[in-house]
This record gives structure tokens, C-alpha cells and sequence, in this order.
């Protein structure tokens, strides 16, 4: 799969401000690697994400994407598929569609088409399932459709916020495995919003924290949960781990 | 509002997003379409009074300040006669979350929103008329020759027909708002009628009481055909009325022109009032009703709240009932067979059906163009155009129908093309009346979806017209219906364009209905209003079908 071979994903001094807050972000993301984004409410963790994918437009600065310009691109014309909270489904279009729409937006789908999408499907434990309406699929399902329309799409950038907050601790535990699954055989670059440090753990190779607006620290995974932790991250952290 | 990201664009060379969002211009076109149907009216006002100056000046007369005084008159006891009874009314069936036939009543109380008022007010005079069923009981109460239901008496009764279920709606609405732990709060603290009146229900209807007798302020004060068919002469006539009577019968433009600007005036005054107590401007076409159980209710004040709510029953259901029992009297076969009914039969149905599809389109493309402006603007104040296509729109009611015809009537009436244009006028006068309805019906479930679904188009590429076929429709469908058939039942049953515009070339069922009563053919105006009402409720029962949500 060279074509999804991961790429790096570049913040050049992107500025943004919603309301009163300012916000200014300078990062790098290694190619072909899972980065979690943490840090407090309000920080910015989901404007990052959402600069990145093209929901929010940079007043500054650009977003770069394997060393191309993408800040002026519309989102569907990036490189990059995101994965919500919720409503990552159209509720009146059934599995086999939403998935299906990630291969053709106009609903046009070749031979070829049908069969990525059976994969997807059988990739993430759906198969049998194409058929069902979102409302009636459980929590971890829905995000597994979302997960499977990512894969059939096959851009090279994953962007994840919060995808799995809802769900109980077995659930995410198993939807992050699936994650970690997939990112191993596809090499996508992973930006990975939570809340949760054991998910962190679980899955990030690096981590960045941010803080009112821009990134206060980042580094290896291995280093933010080991004894060399940031002071920041520490603090925000508690004695929770 | 939309500089910060115009801005960004043009420093970005070629591949930025494309600059007209079409949403934003279809509801830049619908505004143009409402400012050109509203100028064009006003400019046939202005032009007619800059012409004939001393004319508009003098009629402002004794005359003209009597209408207006009477205007408000009316309007101010039909609000308290509607609004009063109301709050007890809309308390009694709060007290009472389930009993048989509370959702029945719940509906019949919303169907005098949708009865044509000529059909309303001939049911009342089916009862109350001089030879209505009620006549023999009351001339021997008056001691005397009844004299049949007019003048104030009469309007003031089919405006407290109109507007009693529409204030207990409302307030029932308010009283729905109340978290379910309040009641369980107080009964756990074993709170009586009166407590719980005084420091639970009382505050929460006082809260919506401003809005609620705005808008039935708002309603009396521009009522046209039941004060044409149930008041009349001098002594009382509404201004809407008298530009009607001005410019039908007394030929004198510049009269109407001085009544209508008093007109815009005092709505205009009303609106605004209106606006700052926060009021819904448009009704809502069904309401959702949520059952809630709490502690039970004496003996004493059950009966006492069964004789209320049976009361406005009987109050409500009356003239619907006698419309039925007068309108089969009728001859129904020799109606069917006449070609005049025939031809206004299809002439409204035909006209109702372009005004509704208009009005549906033009809600349709405000909403979206408030969205898109709302989604683009961020955490930024918003701009004159988003205000526009949102509460700006509902102020289009303060142009009444007659206002809007009336202006067009003066403009129109030395060229070839006043009677050609009634269907035009009729059409669109009503579709943009109806719009804020629609609106109602589209809005809630139109911005739902779009801040469900607007991230993932993007995102997937979704746009256009495969957007609208794989997205927009399976979910806007029903709401569209339910505003295409409320604008419909609407437009169906208006009077007040046809009234001015209304030859024997171009008749719709009301105006037929009114020729036929003016000509003292009561029974074929007892048939066509069976007719005519049955079309409507129809209409707003399949609105309330399409209305409901899916589970």
C-alpha cells in the first residue's frame, strides 16, 4: 500500500482565533506514526484537528501536508479523513452506503468499490452488517462503520477526536486495537485526540500537549509517561497515573 | 462576517473554496423576491399618495381616527377574552396529563388555526345568525326578534374562536417546559391547586403570557374577513375593511392609501413590542405533546377543571359542528354540478398549490441561507444578512395581506392588467404570508441536520446536487410537506387578495363563498364552506401526519 504510505503533517505558524480565545500552533507530525493530542478543555485539541482537515480556516500561517500547501484546500480535497465524536454517519443511509460514500461521494460505486467496502466492512467486524441503519448499531459499531469508511477512502492522514469517548473502558480498549491494527498495515500518519491517558499509552508512539492555544510540550510516549514527563503534563495529569 | 474568510481567500491563489456559497445566494434571491413583491406595493402606495397629496392628507379625518380607535378596540377585548379564559383552560388540561380524548382535543383545538375565517365565521352565524339554531332560544331570551350575531358582538366572538385554542396551545407549551421534578417536587410536598397555580404554573405561563397576547393582538388587529362578514357599517369597520371598501366600492385611492399607511403604522408599532418581549411571531403547526404524571387532583377542582376544558370544548367545536350540520342542508349535488364552484373549486387548488410550492421554496432557501451565514460568521456577531433571512423574515407579517394587495391595486389600476393579475397577486401574496409557517415547520429539523451532516459532506466531497438527493431530501422531506401543506391550507383559504383583485374572470372558493352570502344565497354558502373547510383540514391533517417525527 504505497500510496498510503504515511506523510508528515506540518503546522507553520498557524494562527486562529475563535471569539476572544487566540490560538497559534507550530508542530510537526511524523510521518506513519500515531500522535496523541491531550491537554484541558478549551486548549484547542479539536481546532488543531479541524484546522488540519479544513472545518476551520487558518487567519496565518500554513498547513502542510508531505511538504504540499494545503491551507487554502476545501476538505474533501485533502489528503486526510477525520473520524468525530459522533455523528460520523448519515442516520437515514445504511452501513453499506456510509462506507460506500467514502469511495464516491455521489453514491456511484464501481465493482471494485463494492468489494474495498466488503473488506472494510470485514476488516473492522462488520461483515453481515451492511444492511443495518445506524440506530441500529451499538455505540462501538457506529465508530467501526466510521472506521471502515476511512480505510476504503485510503488517505494517508487519520484524524481522530475523541472517537471513542463514549464507550466503555473493554469497548475502547478493543476499538483502539482495531486502531493500532489498521494504522500497522496502512502506515497513516494518526492524530488522536482524548481525554484518556491509558489510551495514550496504549496506542501513541508520540505525544504533544497543548495549552491555552498552543503546544506547551511534546515528545516521545515513552518519555511523557516515564520518569522525564513535562512539568505541564504532570500537572494536568494529577495523580491519576 | 464573511471578510475574515473572503480575506484568506483571495491571499490564496486559485484553488480556494468557490467564493458564492449557493445556499447564501438562493437566500439572497428569496429576499430580492419578498423586497420586490413589498417595494412594488409601496411604491404604488407613495406614488399614488405624492400624486394626490391633498387627498392622502384629508382623509385623515374623524372618520379614519374613529377605524383606528375601533381597530384597536376590538383587538384589545378580543385578546383579553381569548387570552384570560386561556390560562385557566391550558392549566386544567396541565393538571390533567391523560384522560380519554385529551389528545383529540389537543387536536381540535389546533384546527381553527387552519379554517378558513369565512367558513368559521359562517358556522357562527349558523348558530347565532338571525336564522341560525340558536335564534328561537335567544329571542325568547331577549324578549323580542333576535337580531342575528353582529357588529362587535359577533366579531369578538370568531375571534375568541380563533385565538382561545391558539393562547391554550401556547401556554400548555409553556407548562410542557416545566422539568417533570418540579410536579414531583411538589406533590412531594404536598402542594394544593392553589400553591402550585401560584409558584409553579403561574410563573412559567406569565413568562410566554406577553408573547402569547402580542400575537393575539397582532391577529385581531389585522383580521379582515370576519370583521367584513360579521361586522360591517360604519360603526364597525376595521382599517383593513376600509381600504378594502376604498378601493372596491368608493373608488378613492387616496383614502386607501392614508388608511393604509395608519395600517402599517400601528402593526408596525405592535410588531415592534412584539419583537422586544421576545414573542413567536409564527405558530408552530402541531404541537408536541408530553404526558406527564403527578400526584393526583381533588375531587372538587377535577370537576371544576372538566366544566372549563368542556366549556371551551363546546366554545370551539360549536361553529365547526354547525358549519357541517349547515353545509349538508345544502344541496351538495346541484353544487357539484354548478360550474362556477367547479371553476373555483380548481382556480384555488391550482392557486393554493403555486403559492404553496413559492412560499415552501422561499422558507426553504431563507433557512439554508441562515445557516450557511450562521456556520461561516463562527463566534463573530451576526451580520445584517444572516438577520435577514432569520427574524428579519417573520416580520413580513406586519405587511398584512391587504397592505401588500392594496399597494399592487394602486399601482396596477390604469394599466390593462389589474384583473390579469390577480393570480399572480393571489399567489404570491399568500405564499409569502404563509412563508413564516414554513419556516416554523422547516427550520428545527433543516439546521439539525445540517449540523449533523454539514462536517461529514464536506469532508466526503458531498455537494450539490448529489447532496441534495443522498442528504438533504430523505431528511427535509416531511417537514417540506408539512410546510407545503400548511402554506396550502393557508392560501386556500384566504380572502383578503381575491377580495380586492376577485372578478367573475378569476374566483377562488372563498371569494365565491362571499359573492354567494352577499347575494343571500345561504344555503350554496353554507355547501361551499363545508367544501372549502373539509379541503383545508385535510390539508393540516396530512401535515400533522408528515409532522410527526420518524421514531
Amino acid at each position: 500500500m504505497n500510496e498510503a504510505e504515511g506523510r508528515t503533517v506540518r503546522l507553520d505558524r498557524v494562527a486562529f482565533s475563535y471569539g476572544t480565545a487566540a490560538m497559534m500552533f507550530d508542530a510537526e507530525f511524523a510521518p506513519a506514526s500515531v500522535t496523541a493530542i491531550m491537554g484541558p478543555s478549551g486548549s484547542g485539541k479539536s481546532t488543531l484537528l479541524n484546522l488540519v482537515a479544513g472545518f476551520e480556516m487558518a487567519q496565518s500561517g500554513r498547513v502542510l501536508i508531505a511538504g504540499e500547501d494545503v491551507t487554502g484546500l476545501p476538505p474533501a480535497q485533502r489528503p486526510v479523513s477525520m473520524i468525530f465524536q459522533e455523528n460520523n454517519l448519515f442516520a437515514h443511509l445504511d452501513v453499506g452506503k456510509n462506507v460506500g460514500l467514502g469511495r464516491s461521494p455521489a453514491l456511484k460505486l464501481t465493482r471494485d468499490d463494492r468489494d474495498a467496502v466488503a473488506d472494510a466492512l470485514a476488516r473492522t467486524g462488520l461483515a453481515g452488517k451492511e444492511h443495518r441503519l445506524p440506530r441500529e448499531l451499538s455505540g462501538g459499531e457506529r465508530q467501526r462503520v466510521a472506521l471502515a469508511r476511512a480505510l476504503v477512502r485510503n488517505r494517508p492522514v487519520l484524524l481522530l477526536d475523541e472517537p471513542f469517548g463514549s464507550l466503555g473502558p473493554a469497548l475502547r480498549q478493543d476499538m483502539l486495537d482495531l486502531l493500532a491494527g489498521v494504522q500497522a498495515e496502512r502506515g497513516m500518519t494518526v492524530l488522536f485526540v482524548t481525554h484518556q491517558p491509558e489510551d495514550a499509552r496504549r496506542v501513541a508512539d508520540r505525544m504533544v500537549f497543548l495549552e491555552e492555544g498552543s503546544v506547551s510540550a511534546s515528545g516521545s510516549a515513552s518519555d511523557f509517561f516515564g520518569t522525564d514527563a513535562p512539568d505541564a503534563f504532570r500537572r494536568y495529569l494529577g495523580g491519576s497515573v | 462576517m464573511a471578510g475574515r474568510h473572503e480575506q484568506i481567500g483571495t491571499q490564496l491563489s486559485g484553488r480556494s473554496r468557490p467564493r458564492v456559497d449557493p445556499r447564501i445566494a438562493a437566500g439572497v434571491v428569496a429576499l430580492a423576491a419578498i423586497a420586490v413583491l413589498v417595494g412594488g406595493a409601496f411604491l404604488g402606495l407613495v406614488t399614488e399618495g405624492a400624486a394626490n397629496l391633498s387627498g392622502a392628507v384629508s382623509a385623515f379625518d374623524t372618520y379614519l381616527f374613529r377605524i383606528a380607535r375601533f381597530t384597536l378596540w376590538q383587538a384589545l377585548l378580543s385578546t383579553a377574552l381569548s387570552v384570560i379564559p386561556a390560562i385557566f383552560v391550558a392549566r386544567a388540561l396541565s393538571r390533567h396529563p391523560s384522560f380519554p380524548g385529551r389528545r383529540l382535543l389537543l387536536r381540535l383545538f389546533a384546527l381553527p388555526l387552519a379554517l378558513p375565517a369565512i367558513v368559521a365565521a359562517l358556522g357562527i352565524l349558523a348558530l347565532l345568525g338571525r336564522g341560525g339554531y340558536f335564534a328561537d332560544t335567544l329571542s325568547a331570551l331577549v324578549g323580542g326578534r333576535w337580531p342575528g350575531i353582529y357588529g362587535l358582538s359577533g366579531i369578538l366572538v370568531a375571534h375568541v374562536f380563533f385565538n382561545l385554542p391558539l393562547a391554550t396551545r401556547l401556554f400548555l407549551e409553556a407548562l410542557d417546559t416545566l422539568p417533570a421534578d418540579q410536579w414531583r417536587l411538589a406533590s412531594q410536598l404536598g402542594m394544593g391547586a392553589g400553591p402550585s397555580f401560584r409558584l409553579i404554573e403561574w410563573p412559567a405561563m406569565r413568562a410566554s403570557l406577553p408573547g402569547t397576547a402580542g400575537l393575539v393582538f397582532m391577529l385581531c388587529i389585522t383580521s379582515f374577513t370576519i370583521v367584513l362578514t360579521l361586522g360591517g357599517g360604519p360603526a364597525a369597520t376595521t382599517l383593513e375593511v376600509a381600504i378594502y371598501q376604498a378601493l372596491r366600492f368608493d373608488f378613492d385611492p387616496a383614502r386607501a392609501v392614508a388608511l393604509t399607511l395608519l395600517q402599517i403604522g400601528l402593526t408596525g408599532a405592535v410588531m415592534l413590542v412584539l419583537a422586544r418581549l421576545g414573542a413567536t411571531t409564527a405558530i408552530d403547526a402541531n404541537l408536541p405533546v408530553a404526558p406527564r404524571r403527578f400526584g393526583s387532583v381533588g375531587r372538587g377542582e377535577t370537576l371544576a377543571n372538566a366544566m372549563l376544558v368542556l366549556a371551551a370544548l363546546v366554545f370551539v367545536a360549536a361553529p365547526m359542528a354547525a358549519t357541517v350540520a349547515a353545509g349538508l342542508q345544502a344541496d351538495l349535488w346541484r353544487l357539484a354540478a354548478d360550474d362556477a364552484v367547479g371553476q373555483a373549486a380548481a382556480t384555488s387548488l391550482v392557486l393554493a398549490t403555486l403559492s404553496a410550492c413559492l412560499s415552501v421554496a422561499l422558507a426553504w432557501s431563507l433557512v439554508a441561507a441562515r445557516q450557511a451565514l450562521e456556520r461561516r460568521r463562527g463566534a463573530d456577531a451576526p451580520g445584517w444578512l444572516e438577520r435577514a433571512t432569520g427574524t428579519g423574515a417573520g416580520f413580513v407579517l406586519v405587511i398584512p395581506p391587504i397592505v401588500l394587495g392594496a399597494g399592487w391595486f394602486v399601482a396596477l389600476r390604469h394599466t390593462d392588467y389589474l384583473f390579469a393579475a390577480a393570480p399572480v397577486m393571489v399567489a404570491t401574496v399568500n405564499a409569502v404570508m404563509a412563508m413564516p409557517f414554513a419556516i416554523r415547520a422547516i427550520r428545527p429539523a433543516h439546521d439539525a441536520a445540517a449540523e449533523r451532516n454539514d462536517r461529514l459532506c464536506a469532508q466526503l466531497g458531498i455537494s450539490g446536487w448529489t447532496r441534495l438527493r443522498l442528504v438533504d431530501w430523505p431528511v427535509l422531506r416531511k417537514p417540506l410537506f408539512t410546510g407545503l401543506a400548511f402554506a396550502m391550507a393557508l392560501s386556500l383559504g384566504d380572502l383578503g387578495v381575491i377580495a380586492l383583485f376577485g372578478s367573475d374572470s378569476v374566483q377562488t372558493l372563498p371569494y365565491l363563498l362571499l359573492a354567494r352570502m352577499g347575494s343571500y344565497r345561504t344555503d350554496d354558502a353554507a355547501g361551499i364552506a363545508l367544501l372549502l373547510g373539509m379541503l383545508c383540514l385535510t390539508l393540516i391533517f396530512l401535515a400533522d401526519r408528515f409532522g410527526r417525527r420518524a421514531p
